[in-house]
């Protein structure tokens, strides 16, 4: 049994191989998290397991077994964007749309990440209790979710708005 | 025409809300009764013939529903070629129709299985063996004496105006240097997917991720021999294109699975089938030599530029075109060389020839106006030619002096030290540079559009255009508002379906004017067509489509006159909706005028004394393309443009193996595309002047942001460190001197 974007999904994994991306998209039929690469290397998959970032095609939907996934279909709230999707929007941060349910999905883990004190490369200080989410700190944190398309600054900049002063 | 009008506002994209919460379907995701899955078996060889296809095991595989190899293929005509514009192919090499192998991941075998991981599987069971024949693979075996193409885009491969080489001896000052840009892969984030499904022998549907519907509709109508109109073919997102999402042997080899397996089958490429089955950019070797005299002005220009294409290929990619086109000089030496390797079809990559061009072109003006000690930009500006400097042409607008004074301005090029090496912040060294960019005008022929009001007081237009990310629904409605005098909330706009009325391919920055073209022909069609409903007693009786004027949800006699709404016009005729269809009218405005996109690139880096790794600190690109629609989408065409110069100048270089062929990096992890901590705050402005002959007074934005970009990053490089390197991708090897 997995939560998937708040309701328990009784789907059998007949596959022990199977990826979490493909039980998502195949047996869930969930297409929001995207197939970009299927190893790892672009970040398009970007899922919340239990609230944290997991890229779902590096995760065995097996490991996924009594625990809770969000993908950006379960993001937004009673029908309604998350503000960090309408930031989206509003700072054009996409273009093609293939890579942003990954993007909003990592942003969310990532401030969820700063929040507690996980330091990155860019962070001044090991050990300390949080971040400043400094654009430097966005964009290194960020770097595991490509763009083609070249939205970086509009990503970055819905971000800032969004969680900058902590999470709304 | 609308009193408030809309075209010029940053309206926010129409698929934003679908593309943010994961309900935009892509090629892939369309649900498609009975489907089957299938996957590629390529060649692991670079050129010579098969011998063999042990089948065997693959067979007797779970799921497995139909195997295609060249002995059970149907008969296949040749895809014609995308630049002949009948079809959307880079390749003429037959799709399975022999035992030849031309490249190192041509498809020999196509497997149809249940399950895409049947499939998978079943084709790592296929076992293929090879008689090898000798490859051409190393080009710097083969560049000597190579071949001139018999045309370059339509263009003369070579332009000699008096005689270059000789005034290059002559000049007081001279730079003669080579440069060489690798092979480059698109890396749309998305991977190619398509799914056929024959309806009967003579008709199928294809949901193709494609930036070509009507073309890939024309190139299976070419190679299965069926009529048009029994060919549909659909694509609403694509996940980015940037020129390689156009027809390969991977839609022809699904379509005809399909037909063999008697179902509908999907074809996703995996990523390294990305890579190997589909071509990128090809390489290039640049020379450019350039003669001057004592006070700057230009003597000599030369421009050699050899490329590469696959066997049985056609395209010389254009990098001698900003040569040809950018400054004035009393000489001319062009020319351009093709050498035909072992290797997949190159093809058009975002601002193919003038991006890799303009490195080598754009950097030797740098390393020119160092030796005659003048800064690069006021050399520039000495170049500025009156009228095309090949063709003699007027420019149309071209107003690049403007956007150096401009742009210099406002990115503070006036504080650059000129001197290399002399500005350290901490181990970093910081350089600027700068770069002129320029991309032609073009508006493809044969496109048209529909347009169809209804009683209801709504718009809606119809093409068989693309939405790659460039925006294209949101502008095209923003037009269609202020043309027809619509609320911008009334106009509807309906694209990525061959049903509609048929499109050029998102190429070229040519798609929005195109449309906009055409969309202005329905609109005149459909005008005339709602005259000649009004009645007697209307105001409009009697008038042509010269006297009105389309205003306030209608149509009105011009100068403030009288009219009707179409809302009136329809009831009382008795209609619900009407559609008037047109084709735009020839690009006749490219006929006695030049007409390019410019702009110009400022960069800062960063470079590291000790490690060599160069980061790109501060950006500002100032263009010079006619009016622009929407800022916003236009501000993230730049933006992404210039990503992707950024990763041409510092990372991206796709392998081939020179004994096998074989891309060596045919992954994300080792194809390195800029990320997020990669690219800084890049600013972009444009300067708005109309282009008088353009539709809209707009030029194209897609591409022009690419062009100057890897030049920029290495002059800025040579600045911040005093090596000039003149061979991308500027690694920190390659800054160290290792």
């Amino acid at each position: 049994m997995i939560v998937i974007n708040g309701t328990p999904h009784e789907i059998a994994i007949t596959d022990p191989r199977r990826s979490l991306l493909d039980h998502l998209r195949t047996d869930a039929g969930l297409h929001g998290p995207k197939k970009g690469c299927d190893q790892g290397g672009c970040g398009a998959c970007t899922v919340l397991l239990d609230g944290r970032r997991v890229l779902a095609c590096l995760t065995l939907a097996a490991q996924a077994d009594g625990r809770t996934v969000t993908t950006v279909e379960g993001v937004g709230r009673d029908g309604d964007l998350d503000p960090l999707q309408e930031a989206f929007i509003n700072h054009d941060g996409f273009q093609c749309g293939y890579c942003t349910p990954g993007q909003v999905c990592s942003a969310i883990g990532m401030a969820d990440e700063v929040a507690r004190g996980v330091p990155s490369r860019v962070s001044p200080e090991i050990g300390a209790a949080s971040f400043d989410l400094s654009p430097d700190e966005i964009r290194e944190r960020m770097s595991g979710n490509l763009c083609r398309c070249g939205a970086y600054n509009g990503i970055v900049a819905a971000i800032e708005e969004t969680y900058v002063g902590g999470p709304r | 025409m609308n009193a408030d009008p809309v075209v010029g506002r940053a309206v926010p994209r129409r698929d934003g809300p679908a593309k943010v919460s994961g309900a935009a379907a892509f090629t892939a995701e369309v649900p498609v009764e009975g489907t089957a899955h299938a996957k590629l078996v390529c060649s692991t060889v670079a050129a010579g013939e098969i011998t063999g296809i042990d089948l065997t095991e693959a067979r007797s595989a779970p799921g497995v529903v139909a195997i295609m190899t060249h002995h059970n293929a149907p008969a296949m005509r040749i895809a014609p070629l995308l630049i002949t514009l009948r079809g959307a192919s880079f390749t003429r090499a037959p799709v399975m129709q022999d035992a030849r192998i031309r490249w190192n991941g041509q498809p020999v075998a196509i497997v149809v299985a249940e399950t895409p991981e049947q499939a998978d599987h079943a084709a790592s069971l296929v076992r293929v063996s090879y008689a090898l024949a000798e490859a051409r693979l190393v080009f710097d075996d083969l560049k000597a004496g190579a071949p001139q193409p018999d045309h370059v885009q339509g263009e003369a491969p070579a332009v000699m105006i008096g005689d270059a080489e000789a005034a290059l001896r002559a000049a007081d000052t001279r730079v003669d240097q080579v440069y060489r840009t690798p092979w480059h892969t698109h890396c749309a984030i998305e991977p190619h997917a398509t799914t056929v499904a024959w309806h009967d022998d003579r008709s199928l549907t294809m949901w193709d991720a494609t930036q070509a519907i009507t073309h890939s509709q024309a190139t299976l109508a070419e190679v299965f021999s069926l009529d048009l109109e029994n060919i549909r073919v659909v694509s609403q997102f694509v996940g980015g294109a940037f020129g390689n999402k156009m027809m390969w042997s991977h839609q022809i080899l699904c379509a005809a699975a399909a037909r063999l397996a008697q179902r509908p089958v999907r074809l996703v490429l995996s990523r390294s089938d990305v890579f190997r089955v589909t071509g990128g950019r090809t390489r290039t070797e640049q020379r450019v030599a350039l003669g001057a005299r004592a006070d700057g002005t230009l003597t000599a220009l030369i421009h050699e530029a050899t490329t590469t294409t696959g066997i049985s290929d056609g395209f010389a990619e254009q990098c001698t075109f900003p040569a040809r086109v950018l400054y004035g000089a009393d000489t001319f030496g062009i020319d351009q060389r093709v050498v035909e390797l072992h290797t997949p079809a190159n093809s058009s990559m975002r601002a193919p020839g003038e991006s890799v061009g303009s490195f080598a072109l754009e950097c030797a003006i740098d390393e020119l106006a160092e030796q005659l000690d003048v800064d690069p930009l006021d050399l520039r500006t000495r170049f500025e030619p009156a009228a095309h400097p090949t063709t003699g042409k007027p420019f149309s607008a071209r107003h690049l002096l403007e956007a150096y004074r401009l742009g210099a301005e406002r990115f503070g090029w006036a504080e650059r030290s000129s001197a290399p090496r002399s500005r350290r912040d901490g181990p970093w060294w910081i350089g600027q540079g700068v770069a002129t960019a320029t991309y032609p005008y073009t508006r493809m022929p044969g496109g048209r559009a529909s347009v169809t009001v209804s009683a209801d007081g709504h718009a809606t237009v119809r093409t068989a255009a693309h939405e790659m990310g460039m925006g294209t629904a949101t502008v095209q409605a923003q037009y269609a508002a202020d043309h027809l005098g619509l609320p911008l909330d009334r106009v509807h706009f309906e694209y990525g379906d061959s049903r509609h009325p048929a499109a050029v391919p998102a190429g070229g920055s040519a798609q929005t004017v195109s449309i906009i073209a055409s969309v202005v022909a329905a609109t005149r069609a459909l005008t005339a067509e709602l005259l000649r409903l009004t009645s007697s007693d209307s105001p409009l009786a009697g008038a042509g489509t010269d006297d009105v004027e389309l205003r306030d949800g209608g149509i009105y006699l011009r100068d403030g006159g009288a009219g009707q709404s179409w809302p009136d016009i329809l009831r009382r005729a008795g209609r619900d909706e009407l559609t008037g269809e047109g084709a735009a009218s020839p690009p006749t405005e490219t006929a006695q005028h030049a007409m390019h996109s410019f702009g110009v690139q400022f960069c800062e880096v960063r470079v590291h004394d000790v490690t060599g790794e160069v980061r790109v600190s501060r950006w500002l690109g100032m263009f010079d393309t006619g009016r622009i629609i929407n800022p916003r989408t236009a501000t993230s065409q730049f933006r992404g443009a210039i990503v992707m110069g950024i990763g041409s100048a510092l990372s991206e270089e796709t392998i081939f193996d020179e004994r096998t062929g074989r891309v060596l990096n045919a992954t994300l992890a080792e194809y390195h595309v800029p990320v997020h901590a990669d690219i800084p705050p890049i600013e972009v402005a444009w300067l708005g002047h109309p282009d008088p002959l353009a539709p809209m007074a707009g030029k194209g934005v897609g591409e022009v942001g690419m062009v100057g970009v890897a030049a920029a990053v290495a002059n800025a490089v040579y600045n911040a460190t005093g090596r000039r390197i003149r061979d991308l991708p500027i690694t920190p090897d390659k800054v160290l001197g290792l």
